[in-house]
């Protein structure tokens, strides 16, 4: 007998109130190995408005590829371990930005191998559920192949790549478009 | 001539229907009205089987090209019920008009990235943050209740050890925040945002007090019912679920867009608590139970 999950309603515009205890935007201490990354972007509505009440919750895998398994995150979070979750609110001009390391490639169903990537949930007044995308990063070899990448007209992919700002690898743009011509990809989960 | 000959195409094909269907064979003179209405409705519901047909052959497709591969496959979570879950555009709810997606989503196979997902420490919550009445010095006005329930995933078993988020307006129905403009008063002894873990077989329990219904611009004359907002994580990033639990009984419910959202009475029945008396603390506080089911995984793990 299938319970059926529990309806998701929406964050609604105070979540701030109960999320802030764990926004977390610098995701790698200084004892985390990989390549440096920060990650900034503006997340835009149908009429181009930047979103002032959202949050997008982040999560990858380490520089290796490994997902942290274990109980990690806790109240005096260690620097050197990698935990790989970041939760980070707009501004009130809809911008956002995070750093991190950029992530190692993970296994795909099929047995092939994923491209680098970042998983996004976000949240937002009027977003009934969350919505679901991916991060990744235009250099890597990988995209090719990605079964998931695969998945979506060439047309949109753009809209999932981190693309260096000014020829720097480390400072990435990245921003999520609700709706419209350039509306980002986003998954069914 | 035509129309009657369509008509008795009709009655063959709604023949072969009520029959399959075990309803027996249709009244003998049927009107072309109701003949449109149930083709139209039966048409309708194929599409939607066909659709649903389609996505399980591909998911299929999926399994068995990877068993051919010798892949030992992972566990999989469960896709979402039919009419339990909001489509992002949600016309009633303005607010979604303008952020909803409005090109198709792409389907995303589960890969070890979304049946993964961030586990935190259980002292990661302050002690006493599941106690919404004791932050400050003194206590917040308002109705004292008890919310307690189980965590569970769709095949009833138990989520423990999982942080719960929650968040809510005081008992005049403000929240603590600098946009909400509504000119009832702030409670200095109320914050109305706490954490919980669930202990080894999902149980949590709150403190809090009753928070109040409130205006909103949504639409002329639009308040929102009461209601508490829960954030989850679960497992895996698959299971991640932000809700809201509302009060039994509150006549705001009918006319809310946000908790009216799915077509399935059922799942909204299920977004509101239930009277406890076990849980009442006599002369204290009164108790409500809600359980909270977050995404199950497949019964059968697939066999390499």
């Amino acid at each position: 007998m299938r319970l059926p999950a529990t309806t998701s309603q929406t964050v609604g515009p105070f979540f701030d109130l109960g999320c802030a205890p764990l926004y977390r935007t610098e995701l790698a201490g200084p004892g985390v190995s990989g390549e440096r990354v920060s990650i900034q972007g503006r997340l835009l509505d149908g009429d181009g408005q930047g979103v002032p009440d959202a949050i997008l919750e982040v999560w990858q895998a380490d520089a290796s590829g490994e997902y942290a398994q274990q109980a990690g995150l806790n109240s005096k979070a260690g620097e050197n371990a990698f935990f790989g979750f970041g939760r980070i609110p707009t501004d009130a001009d809809g911008n956002f930005r995070f750093s991190t390391i950029k992530p190692g490639s993970v296994s795909a169903p099929d047995g092939t191998r994923q491209a680098p990537h970042i998983l996004v949930s976000v949240f937002a007044r009027g977003l009934l559920t969350r919505l679901v995308t991916r991060i990744y990063f235009p250099e890597e070899p990988l995209n090719e192949s990605d079964f998931v990448l695969r998945m979506i007209d060439a047309g949109r992919r753009g809209t999932l790549m981190a693309k260096s700002v000014s020829g720097r690898r480390e400072l990435r743009e990245w921003n999520v478009i609700l709706q419209g011509t350039n509306e980002t990809v986003f998954f069914d989960l | 001539m035509k129309a009657n000959t369509q008509r008795l195409g009709c009655t063959h094909a709604l023949n072969a229907i009520l029959q399959v269907d075990g309803l027996g064979a249709p009244r003998e003179s049927l009107s072309a009205t109701y003949f449109r209405k149930v083709f139209e409705r039966t048409r309708r519901e194929l599409c939607g089987l066909a659709k649903e047909g389609m996505k399980d052959i591909a998911r299929f497709m999926v399994s068995r090209e990877a068993a051919r591969r010798g892949m030992t496959e992972f566990k999989r979570y469960l896709r979402v019920l039919p009419g339990t879950q909001p489509d992002h555009l949600h016309p009633p709810y303005v607010s979604s008009r303008k952020r909803a997606p409005r090109k198709p989503l792409v389907h995303l196979p589960y890969t070890i990235s979304e049946v993964t997902g961030p586990v935190f420490d259980p002292d990661l919550a302050k002690p006493g943050s599941f106690d919404l009445t004791r932050q400050h010095s003194g206590e917040p006005l308002g109705e004292r209740i008890v919310v307690s329930g189980r965590v569970l995933d769709e095949s009833n078993r138990p989520v423990p050890h999982t942080l719960i988020e929650i968040w809510q307006a005081n008992a005049a129905g403000r929240y603590l925040h600098t946009v909400d403009r509504h000119n009832a008063p702030l409670d200095p002894n109320f914050t109305g945002c706490g954490q919980v873990f669930t202990d080894e077989l999902g149980h949590y329990r709150l403190v809090t007090i009753r928070p109040g219904e409130y205006p909103w611009r949504n639409h002329y004359n639009a308040w929102r019912p009461a209601h508490i907002h829960f954030s989850l994580f679960g497992p895996a990033f698959a299971t991640r679920l932000v809700t809201q639990m509302y009060f039994p009984g509150d006549p705001l419910l009918q006319s809310d867009p946000i908790f009216n959202c799915v077509s399935d009475e059922k799942a909204r029945d299920r977004l509101v608590s239930v009277f406890d008396w076990e849980s009442t603390i006599p002369e204290q506080a009164l108790g409500y139970r809600f359980d909270i089911v977050l995404r199950g995984r497949e019964a059968t793990p697939m066999e390499a």
